[in-house]
């Protein structure tokens, strides 16, 4: 393996890790549920498919990394629905927006 | 029967790369296990596809290849803004919930409508209304409280490129 070739991978890594680590200052800096889902599906979402990105370019074509590229359709996939649930369930069981929030026109319609 | 056909391949090629590199026990339990999958949950799987919207229509793969990397492109936007957002000391958000409209019919539409603006800056959706054709969008920098103008700004730019895609 080249030395570009591990560099790559381990760039793609770094910067996963990077995204990863603003969704959880974000899950702590921010006031109420839906805004911390806001940050937490996509940094979270692009952070671990870039680790999985670089565990690819990495490995290369083998048991690995086919996986990881598998791991990562499935996450773009699941990680959107997953949020939407929690939102959906938060609502509907009666969590309130934050205080200073402009709009709730789900509220507004009855649900 | 169609529908079963279709989650037979795709469950044999998950297998197959779940399982990689290829190997002839593998590929024979794979067989079996994706043959029952599609045999048990064939009727749950795609609906829309039992109405025959036809998978022979050239154009919506080539709208498919065009909207996989604009999906990405924006999807690294709204990474970058959410984390800019979320290291700027100030904290500069105007959160709320907002309500827009879509014209796209179909389950695997609404679907893939509701994920990409979810992956896409500041917005998440929280949930959707199928038969009035209404989605309620947490918006985390509320720039307009008006239903059409919101459309206009979440909805629109993935809604053309879907609705050749899906209907």
């Amino acid at each position: 393996m080249s030395n570009l070739h591990h560099a790559a991978g381990i760039i793609f890594i770094v910067i996963g890790l990077g995204f990863d680590v603003f969704g959880c200052i974000g899950l702590l800096r921010l006031p109420d549920v839906y805004n911390r889902l806001q940050a937490t599906t996509k940094c979270v979402t692009l952070g671990t498919c870039s680790i999985l990105l670089g565990t690819f370019i990495l490995k290369g074509l083998g048991t690995t990394g086919v996986k990881a590229i598998l791991v990562a359709i499935f996450l773009l996939l699941t990680s959107p629905v997953a949020a939407h649930a929690l939102a959906r369930g938060a609502h509907k069981s009666g969590v309130k927006l934050w205080p200073k929030s402009v709009a709730d026109k789900y509220e507004q319609d009855g649900n | 029967m169609k529908s079963k056909l279709v989650l037979f391949i795709v469950g044999f090629i998950v297998w197959s790369l779940l399982t990689w590199p290829l190997d002839f026990q593998h590929l024979i339990v794979g067989l079996a296990v994706a043959a029952f999958v599609a045999f048990i949950t064939g009727d749950l799987f795609t609906p829309s596809l039992q109405a025959g919207t036809g998978f022979s229509r050239i154009t919506r793969y080539l709208w498919l290849c065009y909207y996989v990397p604009m999906f990405l492109w924006e999807c690294l936007k709204a990474n970058i803004d959410v984390a800019l957002r979320v290291l700027n000391p100030k904290l500069p958000i105007n959160p709320g919930i907002v309500k827009v409209k879509t014209t796209l019919k179909s389950d695997t539409g609404l679907t893939f409508l509701a994920n990409s603006i979810t992956l896409t800056p500041g917005t998440l959706c929280v949930d959707i209304d199928a038969e009035k054709g209404i989605l309620y969008i947490h918006w985390i920098d509320v720039k307009t409280q008006d239903a059409d103008k919101a459309t206009e700004l979440i909805v629109k730019p993935f809604e053309k490129i879907l609705k050749n895609i899906f209907e």
